[in-house]
């Protein structure tokens, strides 16, 4: 029974060679059948990878210490909830939880396109079965987390042997955070590879039309928004249990997660060109198969020890499993490419510099310039070895004078882009859609100058932030007002009704919004103070408008930890607010020790206080208090961003039909995706179109 | 045609200013691994770099002073005085025999003068039979602020 789950996952392993042979065999002879059975076998794998998968959770839930990976990741006393996130904590269970996810994915792909596409589909199908296949080939032979523990006996012959008892989870990892940041991050990572079957599979088959684009939009939109989500959690994740008073670090693990992300973001702006002008074809392909290529290298980052890092996997051989594949994919791009690329020939070319194509072409640019810094800063020791022989690394100096600017012309772009017309816009209609959101923007910057601000980016980030948030809204009350005058509903079911006609337009302004909030919590980092201090009972420190009083620190014995806590009374203005316990936790069955931060949030500061230990010299606590402002606006910034990803995936509904004539500047009846305010013809009588 | 042109130009413009930007940034932050062997083989410039160390903590070694925390780091038997002088604290992964990764500069002395470390408990499930390596997704308990 313990090793029912490497039977399924070698089954599925052959079946996944079947899935390919078959496939390319369907694709070469058509033969109905034959595409059948290259899907069905295609379902098998996924089935399969699904009973190994749940095989080793109930390993884990039975307590099964004779396998080597539940004994290594588990322990009795480790609560149910932590021994489901114990499954992905280690190398070998994490690859296979890759495998499960991008399992569910495939399934999703082949079984909502089962009868559609015949041209398509089955070479989409042949580039996912080789994706499962790699993974497979790890799960089965490299990092099998099904291997059993084993005690060398007289003659060297081996024993199986059983522990009693695990050596229980890293306490850095059991935190409710860490039970669903990993998934919700891998769901984004395994989620590209969808997008780039289709590429690929298009590219290949030459599957004529744009079709393929509409398909793979939802889908990078999918894995983008879990993306996003997944970053943010585990930013959250490092703010709250490392106990260092920040969120990112620019450390090799982060960045590897921020890389298809930002490829992805361009994509998502990128395809518009494809869809309305058909411009871009070669760089959106080629987008897709670098998010991939991202996503594949970020895996092997964080697992192959490349670059050290703080939450980096154990340095191993499965790097070179990983290069090998690296490569095989970029040749397969390339050989793809080559052969190909006529098919992807463009229609139009680039008409003014005042216009939504070139917004989106230095919005690509820009985001591209991003990834590579990231790039190459994350590659800094490795690449500066081999160039000069010396292993340097760079910190986040490097990384925030690039991103920084970066940051502030994307955000510029966000503002700009959706106020200007396809082709060119003219001086009349800048005038018309400019006036409000740059006043907006500047009297920002004035309210925030008068206020004392004199940080340059912190300004110029207010300043674009207003400007943004002004497009955003008076797009919506453009569009709300004239539903208004035609239903005579009121202004904000007018907005309701306009964002469901065409969620896709609305539901990326709500994204947009979003990252502004996200935006403006980022620039509150610039005020961040924080102080030290060994603390006996009764002192007191100052930090900004706080005042902490410690009243005592008691220790406290749980079944899996034991803690020491500090009891915290918070004054502010003379009057007692709140008491923080900052905790720090001792886990012995692996020896460890963890940080309970104590948070106190509101929106305009975060007051952090961390139990840093006991002084070396006094035996008192160390406290490590700071104040953060505007940190909360990341996270609703993310949950903003979020929700409108999930609008924008929803299809749109029907306009009622429109008897009255059309008024200027109707954006409701274009019909015309990210449009602006411009047509007024053809409002009457067409509906709304559907862009998914 | 022309708007291709301008494009360019424009992208040409932003390219240089952030790889400007890149290089100021790179200049402000570099740090050089170097292996305790090395050290007493640098000189000139190379001295007074940043410098990133790794060895193991010297059973015995580490003294609890006012300010700083002096112990010594070995690396394949050449051992490298080390002052701690940062102002986070110690993480618990720091004792005796473990592995540790400093990074500061190393005063005329030969004294290594170290802002931030990092420490990682000597493998302790290499007694288990028949397994891989731990592979916490921690591999150094310290703070990530220490490349700040």
């Amino acid at each position: 029974m313990d090793l029912f789950g490497s039977y399924a996952l070698l089954l599925a392993f052959a079946l996944a060679i079947y899935a390919i042979a078959g496939g390319i065999a369907a694709v070469i002879t058509r033969r109905p059948l034959l595409i059948k059975s290259a899907r069905n076998a295609g379902f098998a794998v996924c089935a399969l990878i699904w009973l190994g998968f749940a095989s080793l959770v109930y390993l884990f839930f039975t307590n099964n210490y004779a396998m080597a990976y539940v004994a290594e990741h588990s322990n009795r006393n480790l609560p149910a909830l932590y021994k489901f996130s114990a499954v992905w904590s280690g190398q070998e269970g994490s690859l296979l939880f890759w495998s499960f996810l991008l399992s569910i994915y495939v399934f999703s792909a082949l079984f909502a396109y089962r009868g559609k596409h015949p041209e398509l589909m089955p070479y989409v199908g042949v580039v996912l079965a080789s994706v499962q296949l790699f993974f497979l080939t790890l799960n089965n032979f490299v990092a099998s987390p099904f291997k059993v523990l084993a005690l060398p006996g007289v003659g060297g012959v081996l024993h199986l042997a059983s522990q009693t008892d695990g050596h229980g989870l890293n306490p850095l990892l059991q935190y409710p955070e860490m039970v669903i940041h990993p998934p919700v991050l891998y769901s984004g990572y395994t989620g590209f590879t969808i997008p780039f079957a289709f590429a690929m599979a298009a590219l290949i088959g030459r599957y004529p039309g744009e079709k393929w684009i509409h398909l793979t939009r939802k889908w990078t939109m999918i894995a983008w928004c879990f993306q996003s989500a997944g970053i943010l959690l585990g930013a959250h994740w490092a703010y709250a249990v490392l106990g260092w008073g920040g969120y990112w670090a620019w450390d090799p693990v982060e960045n590897a997660s921020l890389m298809p992300w930002l490829t992805g973001t361009a994509f998502l702006h990128s395809v518009m060109m494809q869809e309305k002008r058909g411009m871009m074809r070669v760089w959106n392909v080629w987008l897709v198969f670098t998010t991939f290529l991202l996503v594949i290298f970020g895996t092997f980052l964080t697992r192959s020890g490349v670059v050290s890092s703080v939450h980096a996997f154990a340095q191993s051989s499965i790097g070179t499993w990983f290069v090998g594949f690296l490569i095989i994919i970029i040749s397969a791009c390339l050989i793809a490419f080559l052969k190909n690329r006529d098919y992807l020939r463009s229609d139009n070319q680039l008409d003014s510099m005042i216009s939504r194509e070139s917004s989106f072409l230095f919005n690509n640019l820009i985001l591209l310039v991003a990834c590579v810094a990231v790039l190459s800063g994350t590659l800094f020791p490795v690449l500066s070895e081999a160039i000069r022989g010396t292993k340097i690394s760079v910190g986040p100096p490097f990384f925030n004078r690039v991103n920084i600017p970066i940051a502030m012309f994307l955000l510029f772009l966000t503002g700009v882009g959706p106020l200007l017309a396809w082709r060119k816009t003219s001086m009349e209609s800048l005038r018309r859609n400019f006036g409000w959101p740059l006043a907006g923007g500047v009297a920002t910057a004035v309210v925030a100058l008068a206020f004392g601000l004199r940080e340059f980016y912190v300004t110029l980030c207010l300043m674009l932030s207003g400007f943004v948030t002004f497009t955003v809204f008076s797009e919506f009350f453009r569009g709300a007002r004239v539903i208004s005058a035609r239903t005579g509903s009121n202004l904000f079911s007018s907005a309701a009704q306009l964002t469901m006609r065409n969620t896709r337009r609305y539901g990326g302004y709500v994204i947009h919004f979003g990252m502004v909030l996200v935006f403006i919590g980022i620039s509150g980092q610039a005020f961040n103070q924080d102080k030290q201090m060994d603390m006996a009972p009764g002192s007191v420190m100052a930090i900004g408008p706080y005042t902490l009083h410690l009243q005592n620190f008691d220790s406290d014995q749980q079944p899996n930890y034991s803690s020491e806590r500090a009891t915290i009374d918070v004054d502010k203005g003379g009057k007692s607010v709140m008491m923080l316990y900052p905790q720090r936790r001792f886990y012995p069955s692996n020896e460890e020790s963890g940080t309970m931060v104590a948070i106190s949030s509101t929106l305009k500061e975060d007051l952090y206080v961390v139990y840093a230990g006991r002084s070396p010299d006094s035996g008192v606590p160390v406290i490590h208090a700071y104040l953060n402002p505007l940190v909360k606006w990341i996270w609703l910034g993310g949950l903003v961003v979020v929700l409108g990803t999930i609008l924008a995936l929803l299809p749109n509904r029907q306009a009622v039909m429109v008897l009255s004539p059309a008024t200027e500047g109707s954006p409701v009846s274009s019909g015309d995706g990210m449009q602006p305010a411009r047509a007024s013809i053809s409002a009457r009588s067409q509906l709304p179109k559907d862009n998914a | 045609m022309k708007s291709k042109v301008k494009f360019g130009i424009g992208a040409g413009i932003i390219i240089v200013t952030l790889s400007c930007l890149a290089y100021v940034g790179a200049q402000q932050s570099k740090t050089y691994y170097h292996t305790i062997s090395e050290i007493p083989t640098l000189s000139g410039a190379a001295l007074h770099q940043r410098l990133r160390v790794a060895g193991d903590v010297k059973a015995g070694s580490i003294q609890h002073l006012s300010g700083h925390v002096d112990f010594v780091l070995l690396e394949q038997g050449k051992g490298l005085p080390v002052s701690y002088v940062g102002t986070d604290p110690l993480p618990d992964t720091f004792k005796d025999g473990a592995q540790c990764l400093v990074e500061g500069k190393v005063t005329p002395d030969g004294r290594f003068v170290a802002e931030t470390l990092q420490a990682k408990c000597a493998s302790k499930y290499e007694a288990a039979p028949g397994q891989a390596q731990p592979a916490a997704p921690a591999a150094y308990s310290s703070d990530p602020k220490s490349k700040s």
